[in-house]
């Protein structure tokens, strides 16, 4: 999968709002995702505005989907996040080393 | 003007009926004959018997069917019913077989889950808190 299309993906707050719906739980309808962006995010889009957003997800490889009987169910695939991070990452690096960066940003 | 009545489009009108009142609690309120081969078939909430009547209908028009199977496909219920416990009608249902596309979730003010009901669609059910404005 390209970088390019991961990053793209991510850019839209939309996008990534979806993904963290889709870690609270894994294997939603399209209803259940639009109900949730709705819902819970305000975020009262267009089912069709919805779909585009599964897709681009889905062509990055970051999300999955499957058809289960009548179903078509989501689920989040963070592979391509993880070999993406591991791009600069240096092996030696602690989890120590990461929170001191952090505190020091904030 | 009153309504009387909700329509669901049902794959078979005697599953449906044993689903509606076996599964979910419904009970039956009018069956009767509409020549051959269906049925008028009516069932009620037994916490309101004079109340709204679900129409178990059949799917006589061919667009019917190829409505219930898109809005099924995306995971869209075709009605809801209102329930005071979500979560304890998912526990009752799921022990009875009955399968879910979505299980309890709150999403604000309101708390629903989607069923399955054998007979081609999705239902919701759900709960509003008290005091929240009406959808």
């Amino acid at each position: 999968m390209a970088v390019a299309d991961i990053f793209k993906a991510l850019a839209d707050p939309t996008r990534r709002t979806i993904l963290d719906e889709l870690v609270d739980r894994d294997d939603q309808t399209l209803f259940e995702i639009c109900s949730r962006l709705s819902n819970k995010h305000d975020l009262g889009m267009s089912r069709q505005a919805v779909s585009q957003h599964l897709e681009v997800l889905e062509s990055a490889g970051l999300i999955r989907s499957r058809r289960e009987g009548r179903y078509k169910f989501h689920r989040i695939d963070p592979v391509p996040l993880r070999s993406m991070l591991h791009r600069w990452m240096k092996p030696q690096t602690t989890a120590a080393e990461h929170t001191t960066e952090t505190e020091e940003k904030t | 003007m009153k309504a009387q009545w909700i329509s669901i489009p049902v794959d078979d009108q005697a599953r449906a009926l044993k689903f509606y009142t076996d599964r979910l609690g419904f009970i039956p309120k009018v069956d009767v004959p509409v020549g051959d081969e269906f049925r008028w078939l009516t069932v009620v909430s037994p916490e309101e018997p004079n109340g709204v009547e679900v129409v178990l209908e059949p799917k006589g028009h061919p667009a019917a069917d190829a409505y219930t199977k898109a809005l099924a496909a995306d995971g869209i219920p075709i009605n809801q019913f209102a329930v005071e416990d979500v979560q304890a009608e998912y526990d009752r249902l799921s022990k009875l077989g009955v399968t879910f596309t979505q299980e309890p979730t709150t999403m604000g003010p309101v708390t629903t889950a989607v069923l399955d009901d054998t007979v081609g669609n999705l239902i919701q059910l759900i709960h509003q808190e008290e005091g929240e404005p009406e959808l």
